[in-house]
């Protein structure tokens, strides 16, 4: 025992003579390179999940991103400048992308920083780049808190409360239902997110939600929560998760009888949803950024230059993306100079940007205000339904 | 493992040993003056996440590589350590500004914490050791896993904290000389601990948990001792963390990170202190190396390389790089290795 | 009422999933003391070989029972192989090694297959095609019994007989058990060991195969990731009801679908991940031989 009461005593010793060393810690400072930068490349970095198993949203951001500065660059780019980007993987994990967006600002000294698609992975870039002073934008994290982490924080998408809403005034006003069942995923931020704010909503302008059951991602039975939920009789039940379980949760509740309509959010949006649901996910609604559909010129050119680009229909997250870069853009084109600083004020007042996903003009939360679309998945493919307008 | 322990007659006692330790901590804090806000933040990010692994590493080692229980759940005690000393600076940060913010008051808070966040963890390890009462090394290694999924979930559910949303805005009080600092303080205890006679215990259960017991080594005592001081330091590093990356996210502390730490452990091999530290600081170096590789195929190769490295080393040489040696045996080689014997 | 039965039902059908997987792990363990933990990730292997194979040949577009009984052959054949092929390349050097090696091992080979199967395959989830579906309904009224569950269920209950029968009932079986008692004495009354635990490993991945082949029939959304969770619930299983003990498995796994089946429905859904391990800490602690297995003295 004397070696342990001796080991703790130094070891005691040792942590207060680190913690007084720890007094003279620097004043915080930040080490933002003010200076407009020379050359005539303008560095953009990206941070999203290139690998893991949420691969999928990353490179659908990074095709529209690719895009948009593909075109800029080709009419000119901005201030006689063409943008680069550099692209980071962060695996989908928050610390991973911590680190990323470190090097981006730090090594590769990106005068932007675009990304992430998730909520929790933007919460640990943020305030990298705050502290450092580099504008980072946000395509797709929905989460209010992200751009809490300061002013040079970004999104060009609507927030968690407002999706929440779109669906809950969707469900009231046009489902004309008033019994709803909600199904959360709880190891997604996003989904637990979109779960809260319907309810807030629905509740409070006369609906009532009749049971809150929840899985975890990655789960295939469903059927015990369905089995809870069928027996409140719902007529219609709000599953705002990612389109992975979506597709086994309509066939199961087919399964079950339950003949009721599913809704979402714009994590469903994905070719997947319709492979895997089937004749079972027919009829179900969600809500989207934007719906390739839209017959406006804007959505149209952009939907048929993706195409051309990569094969494919672009789905939201390759718009948000695009969208992100070219509201960058914009705000340099608008900005005196090329510091970080008037980049930032450039893109703070933002107005009336008109985006594919909607006319973009950020708040004082940095926040956009704009409409979203609620599409019904019919045929195998969506059809639209429905703007909502904030 | 059937391995003489070579080192164990050249126990340390005295002031005499401690010198180099007090060396080192005054050399953490010299270099802590030479990188804060000199070094590229880049270059001091991945030196950060080194120390933290690291200790994390040495923490583990202490139970897989001394004791020989094979635990699959450390990322859980990471994250116990790591909210609970997330929740604690939240809050004062909330209710007590000026302990937070004060320069010259938060190094002792968070000195506080820090104890008080690996105390929390140590106590889970200690629930996690009860079980081992009655189980072999198969058992336990599930029960650690399961242990780290329950720790999860749990996570998840509490709203207090985050749940799957994570924790934004924890301050930032890691800095080089907590980070090293505690890593030294790490492998000073667990080096004392296992040249003590608590430490020759985690040993011989290691080596034989039968004879052990009919040497009157209680073996129950011994490993949950092992699992409450390794989960300690593992707490205390978790908080280290959670206060550099300043968001938790439940993900963050997933199967994958404890089977890094595994790596680590079994590459710097199981029983070298040393061992640990340079795998630890090799890996977590190594994966940003491997980044360039990884942008330009899109494909995650590090795992597999990972968990085919774990497999190769098993066959060809289980006992790690190091195997039982320490790195300073290496300069001692005449003096000691005449004791021990080989491999 | 109808939702407690219709909740047993659910907990039976998933149960009868876990069985399959816990079949094979128990017959490993039986034999080699050794919890596999790739054996979750070679069920995945099985899914996955299903799919292409499925795809490759079009059975999609033409359900049959033939369809069914090709596929199944053909992953649990590749299956089959890639057992042997970890055992004889990653287990079989290590069988004189300290057992925290050999566990090291097994759990690097089951990532190896996890993050090998990310790149392989690719990380995001896959459709199953369907290629056998059973139009009969089997609802009675609120009561909705999905028929290729009830097929499973046979299935399960059918091939734990076999085993049964193969294990007491045959010269490998007792082979088998001879190995399991003690490696050395069955070599010494000259049985080939070897060749015993590479055959249980075949017979063991061939079994997971067929699981996720079934597995992705009913849930038609398969992943690189799919095995491991599987795979732990599935050991669990094994465990409650009795490590090495083949009814045992079949047991267990349905009292541990049942269990989840009833804890999500009333009302506690986010614990499920952690009821498995829950109930495994408390089964090792109250009868660490599981519900049907025998007691083991320990060998000095």
């Amino acid at each position: 025992m004397m070696t342990m009461e001796k080991m703790i005593k130094s070891s005691a010793l040792a942590l207060a003579l680190v913690a007084v060393v720890g007094c003279t810690k620097k004043e915080s400072t930040t080490g933002a390179t003010n200076a407009a930068p020379a050359g005539d490349t303008i560095l953009v970095g990206e941070v999203g999940s290139m690998t893991g198993s949420e691969a999928t949203f990353g490179t659908s951001t990074h095709n529209g991103i690719e895009l948009a500065f593909e075109q800029i660059n080709a009419a000119g780019g901005v201030k006689g400048k063409k943008f680069k980007l550099i692209t980071l993987d962060d695996q989908g994990k928050p610390d991973e992308a911590a680190t990323a967006a470190t090097k981006l600002i730090t090594q590769d000294k990106i005068q932007a920083l675009l990304g992430e698609v998730a909520s929790s992975r933007s919460l640990a870039m943020a305030p990298i780049a705050q502290s450092n002073g580099v504008p980072m934008i946000t395509p797709s994290s929905t989460n209010p808190k992200v751009t809490e982490q300061g002013d040079y924080i970004f999104r060009v998408c609507f927030i968690d409360p407002f999706q929440g809403t779109v669906m809950a005034k969707f469900a009231l006003d046009t489902l004309k239902v008033k019994n709803v069942a909600v199904l959360r995923d709880v190891k997604n931020d996003y989904s637990v997110g979109l779960a809260d704010f319907f309810t807030q909503t629905f509740t409070k302008n006369g609906g009532k939600v009749v049971v809150d059951q929840s899985f975890s991602a990655g789960d295939m039975d469903f059927k015990s929560q369905l089995t809870a939920i069928r027996a409140k009789k719902p007529e219609a039940i709000y599953v705002p998760g990612y389109y992975t379980e979506v597709g086994l949760i309509a066939r199961q509740a087919k399964e079950l009888g339950l003949n009721v309509p599913l809704m979402g959010g714009d994590g469903w949006d994905s070719p997947k949803l319709t492979e895997i649901g089937g004749k079972s996910i027919e009829g179900s609604y969600f809500s989207n950024h934007y719906s390739p559909e839209d017959q406006s010129p804007a959505v149209q050119k952009f939907v048929s230059e993706f195409k051309a680009k990569y094969g494919v229909i672009p789905d939201g997250l390759s718009a948000m993306g695009y969208d992100a870069a070219k509201v960058l853009a914009d705000a340099m084109t608008r900005a005196p100079d090329l510091t970080n600083k008037a980049v930032r004020d450039a893109i703070a007042t933002t107005k009336d940007f008109p985006g594919v996903t909607g006319v973009i003009t950020l708040n004082e939360h940095r926040d956009p205000v704009k409409s979203a679309v609620v599409l019904k998945v019919a045929g195998g493919g969506y059809k639209y339904q429905t703007t909502v307008k904030p | 493992m059937s391995k003489p322990e070579a080192k164990l007659n050249g126990s340390p006692h005295g002031m005499k040993t401690l010198w180099p330790w007090i060396a080192a901590l005054a050399g953490v804090i010299v270099v802590h003056f030479l990188v804060t806000d000199r070094l590229n933040p880049y270059f001091f990010t991945i030196l950060m996440y080194a120390g933290v692994n690291a200790t994390l590493a040495v923490s583990l080692n202490l139970i897989s590589g001394f004791t020989g229980q094979f635990s699959m759940g450390h990322a859980g005690f990471m994250s116990v350590g790591g909210y609970v000393s997330a929740f604690i600076t939240t809050s004062l940060a909330a209710s007590h500004p000026d302990l937070i913010n004060d320069p010259n008051l938060s190094p002792f808070v968070f000195g506080g914490v820090l104890v008080v966040a690996g105390l929390f963890s140590a106590f889970m390890g200690y629930l996690v050791g009860l079980p081992s009462l009655r189980l072999r090394g198969d058992y336990l290694a599930i029960v650690t896993l399961g242990f780290g999924e329950i720790i999860r979930v749990i996570v998840l559910n509490v709203d207090a904290i985050g749940g799957a949303r994570g924790m934004p805005n924890i301050p930032e009080l890691s800095s080089f000389a907590w980070v090293y600092g505690v890593l030294v303080v790490t492998l000073f205890s667990v080096w004392r601990l296992i040249h003590s006679r608590q430490g020759r215990e985690f040993l011989a259960v290691r080596e034989d948990e039968i004879a052990a017991e009919a040497m009157g080594v209680n073996t129950t005592k011994a490993k949950v001792r092992a699992f409450a001081t390794g989960a300690f330091f593992a707490g205390v590093s978790g908080a280290l963390f959670a206060h550099y990356l300043r968001y938790l996210n439940p993900q963050t502390f997933d199967f994958n990170r404890s089977f890094e730490v595994i790596i680590m452990v079994v590459l710097g091999g199981l029983g070298s202190l040393s061992g640990s530290v340079v795998a630890a600081i090799f890996l977590t170096v190594l994966k940003e190396m491997l980044r360039p590789l990884q942008e330009l195929t899109k494909l995650d190769f590090r795992m597999v390389i990972y968990s085919m490295l774990l497999i190769v080393l098993m066959l060809t040489r289980p006992n790690g790089i190091f195997g039982t040696k320490e790195i300073t045996s290496l300069f001692k080689r005449g003096r000691r290795s005449s004791k021990g014997g080989a491999t | 009422m109808i939702e407690f039965v219709q909740l047993l039902v659910n907990g039976l059908s998933l149960g009868s999933i876990y069985a399959l997987i816990a079949l094979g792990y128990t017959m490993v363990f039986g034999i080699l003391q050794l919890i596999n933990f790739a054996h979750g990730d070679v069920y995945m292997l099985g899914a996955f070989i299903g799919m292409y194979t499925s795809r490759a040949l079009n059975l999609g577009e033409h359900p049959s029972l033939g369809a069914l009984l090709l596929v199944l052959a053909v992953a649990m054949a590749g299956c089959a192989a890639m057992g042997f092929l970890i055992e004889r390349i990653a287990y079989r050097p290590l069988r004189k090694a300290p057992r925290i090696n050999l566990l090291i091992t097994a759990v690097g080979v089951s990532l190896f297959l996890e993050f090998a199967g990310q790149l392989v395959f690719g990380a995001d989830p896959k459709f199953f095609p369907q290629i056998f579906s059973i139009e009969s309904d089997f609802s009675f009224g609120e009561l909705k019994i999905n028929p290729l569950q009830v097929l499973v269920f046979g299935i399960s209950i059918v091939l734990m007989t076999i085993l049964q029968t193969i294990i007491y009932k045959t010269r490998i079986g007792r082979a088998m058990r001879a190995a399991s008692f003690s490696h050395d004495l069955a070599s010494l009354m000259g049985i080939p060991t070897d060749r015993v635990i590479s055959f249980t490993f075949m017979l063991g991945s061939a079994l997971a195969g067929a699981g996720g082949v079934l597995v992705g029939l009913i849930y038609p959304k398969i992943e690189p990731l799919m095995g491991s969770m599987m795979g732990l619930k599935a050991f669990v299983a094994a465990v409650l009801g009795g490590i090495g003990n083949v009814t045992g498995a079949v047991v267990g796994a349905l009292i541990l679908g049942l269990a989840e089946s009833f804890l999500v429905g009333y009302g506690y859904p986010t614990f499920r991940d952690a009821l498995a391990f829950a109930l495994l800490i408390l089964i090792l602690i109250l009868k660490p031989t599981g519900l049907f297995g025998t007691k083991r003295t320990e060998k000095v």
